[in-house]
């Protein structure tokens, strides 16, 4: 039983990071059904960003909590801001373009952002600073849950209340909703929908940034690649739970986390992907819009 | 970033590649003994990769300093494959379409192995500083390869017998990373423990490389109730499998091999890395060529060298000592002299089997003790 215990939590943090980084994904998706293929390098350059600034801070000897705070405000900006340029420069011209060209216009951004990073950084992994000390509470249980994994485990909870509240109650969210169902109506009612857009691009960039800061110093170690793989899981919990769908995006990630975890305690993690992806593609055949995601009606 | 998109930095990209390519072509004609040299030079394992060009640099400069061989200078061709075994067959087919007359690489297994049969088909002779895997050699089927470095089997052997013998363990789980040489490894190491009919391999697993979290896997070694973990497989996963380690209140030795002995792995599990064990080519520092060339290394790069410096510039000198002897770089007549002459090098003395693994060259060791490796 504790074997299953910690088996769970295991897929529980990974589900949470995965899921810190799905949210970017699937808001995106929502508001302009662009999958933005660039969110794993946004989440990149966060953790580049805090790594800089904890690195500098801690030279200059301030304490932990401080580091940990004004690093991730640090790389929320500076990743909302890469978010923002983003999308002004590879998307917004494509907006009325065929569905496929921001797409691949997308797949483009990543791979020069992940080149400009390795070029203008480094290709070493960089020790990434342990800013989340131990709690000594958690000390009894530390070897099921860390305390990063419950830093991560309660950020993405909060994060994902946040935004659901943000999307059904604030006025910018409805402004989204609006935005979502039906672009040019939106327009015609008073709604500045390129505004809303860039909104959309820099909270998904933010939340990119807290992952990378999160999950950096859960892992320990950064290089320019790490958005790809992690990009690729979190699209991947992101469609399994419905892929627009804000608390689909959690969902997903946890199923994704725990299959990946229970596949690897219970039969062999050689075949923790194929666990995943199996999952993926039976989900998607009988419930082709992913778990929470709403069927797709045509518009006639 | 709207500044580097413009048409003057298109033109000046498209100058700058011309710039390069004449060099290259205008060399082509000339009489020179041409030495390809490939590995990683960018990318995450480009620290694997780089200490080779500059070995092969200063070899080269020393040689050509003295009037070349045989009369006829050395150029080198220095070409990246990132370690990957896509890339490796490009690069491959690049070299030996510019002209490379001998092969110094590649660096990682994989990349190696894929390019390997066009060099073949080109009747080159490659010596790799660093490529482990045992087929390359004991299958007998790439008659041109050589190396400086002993194959995974004999490190293998060396980690079980260390795990058996002085840590006096019986339970250990073995652990890669699913790649050609973290794989390899990790089959020898099971095939050892098990024959060696002391120690039970209680678990023996592939971890995903890049994956975001490995706690799971860490659990599962827990459950397993191993003593000790042998990973076969590279720093980036072994520093964050042991941290996990520590972090999950996992006290169990890691040992590991020489994809691991990098100081890359103590920079980045920081604390975590104390007490690890990694096997890596023995300690040479006291071999007066050893010496010299670390000297010179610091005089002309101003750094201490990196991993594989001392097989790569040890291949060089062989390499190039056999093409002195042949008096060609025809393949037969460079592998004769390669097998029955000893060169010295900061290696030791060293000559090569009939498989092409150098007789002289072994592993040792060695433990993380205050942030460096310590031969054991």
């Amino acid at each position: 039983m504790d074997y299953f215990i910690e088996l769970f939590f295991s897929g529980l943090t990974r589900g949470a990071i995965y899921a810190l980084i799905a949210l970017g994904y699937t808001m995106v998706y929502g508001i302009i059904g662009l999958i933005n293929f660039a969110h794993g390098e946004i989440y990149m350059i966060g953790a580049f960003t805090a790594f800089i600034i904890a690195t500098v801070l801690s030279i200059l000897g301030f304490p932990a909590i401080a580091i940990f705070v004004l690093a991730g405000f640090a790389a929320v900006i500076w990743s909302a801001s890469y978010g923002y340029t983003i999308e002004k420069i590879a998307y917004k011209p494509l907006r009325h373009a065929p569905r496929l060209s921001p797409l691949i216009s997308a797949i483009g951004m990543s791979i020069f952002l992940q080149n400009y990073v390795l070029l203008a950084q480094t290709s070493d992994f960089l020790p990434f600073p342990g800013l989340i000390k131990d709690f000594q509470f958690m000390e009894p249980i530390a070897h099921i849950v860390g305390s990063t994994d419950l830093v991560i485990l309660v950020t993405t909870t909060v994060v994902m209340i946040l935004l659901t509240c943000l999307i059904k109650y604030t006025r910018i969210g409805k402004a989204m909703r609006a935005t979502s169902q039906d672009r040019m109506m939106a327009r015609l009612v008073g709604i500045n929908v390129n505004r809303i857009i860039s909104v959309t691009f820099v909270i998904g960039s933010a939340l990119a940034a807290i992952g990378g800061l999160l999950i950096a110093s859960h892992i320990g170690q950064i290089n320019f690649y790490i958005g790809f793989i992690a990009g690729i899981k979190a699209f991947t919990a992101a469609v399994l739970g419905g892929i627009g769908s804000i608390p689909g995006a959690v969902l997903g990630s946890v199923v994704l986390g725990l299959t990946e975890s229970f596949a690897t305690g219970y039969v062999s993690s050689d075949y923790e992907d194929v666990f995943a992806f199996s999952l993926l593609v039976l989900i998607l055949i009988f419930k082709p819009s992913g778990l929470l995601g709403k069927a797709d009606t045509q518009k006639v | 970033m709207r500044v580097m998109l413009n048409g003057k930095f298109v033109a000046a990209v498209a100058g700058l590649m011309m710039a390069v390519a004449v060099p290259v072509s205008a060399f082509a004609a000339g009489d020179t003994i041409k030495i390809g040299v490939a590995g990683p030079h960018s990318g995450d394992l480009a620290s694997y990769g780089l200490p080779s060009v500059n070995a092969a640099k200063l070899v080269a400069d020393q040689i050509n300093a003295k009037g070349g061989i045989n009369g006829k200078k050395i150029e080198l061709l220095i070409e990246d494959d990132v370690c990957k075994p896509e890339v490796a067959t490009n690069t491959a087919t690049k070299l030996v379409s510019d002209g490379a007359q001998v092969v110094l690489g590649g660096i990682c297994s994989g990349a190696t192995k894929a390019a390997l049969p066009i060099y073949m088909d080109a009747g080159l002779l490659v010596m790799s500083p660093s490529a482990t895997n045992p087929p390359l050699t004991q299958s007998g089927e790439y008659k041109n390869f050589f190396r400086t470095i002993a194959p995974d089997d004999a490190q293998a052997q060396l980690d079980v017998d260390f795990a058996i013998g002085k840590l006096g363990y019986n339970k250990i789980a073995v652990v890669h990373d699913k790649g050609d040489y973290g794989k390899g490894f990790a089959e020898f190491a099971k095939k050892f423990l098990e024959d060696s009919g002391k120690a039970e391999v209680v678990l023996f697993e592939g971890v995903t490389p890049g994956a975001v979290d490995y706690s799971a896997i860490v659990q599962k070694i827990k459950q397993s109730g191993a003593q000790a973990v042998i990973f076969g497989g590279y720093h980036p996963e072994a520093s964050k499998i042991i941290s996990m380690m520590k972090k999950k209140r996992l006290e169990v030795d890691f040992i590991s091999d020489d994809g691991v002995k990098d100081i890359t792995f103590i920079k980045v599990a920081g604390d975590s890395a104390e007490g690890a064990y990694a096997s890596g080519p023995k300690d040479t520092s006291n071999n007066p060529l050893s010496i010299a060339a670390v000297e010179l290394h610091k005089k002309t790069f101003g750094s201490d060298p990196g991993a594989f410096f001392e097989n790569a510039y040890s291949a060089m000198l062989a390499m190039t000592n056999a093409i002195e002897k042949a008096g060609s770089t025809d393949l037969a007549a460079l592998k004769k002299v390669l097998q029955s002459e000893k060169v010295e090098t900061p290696l030791g003395a060293i000559s090569f089997d009939q498989k092409g693994d150098a007789i002289g060259v072994g592993f040792s060791v060695y433990q993380v003790k205050n942030g460096a490796f310590v031969e054991l």
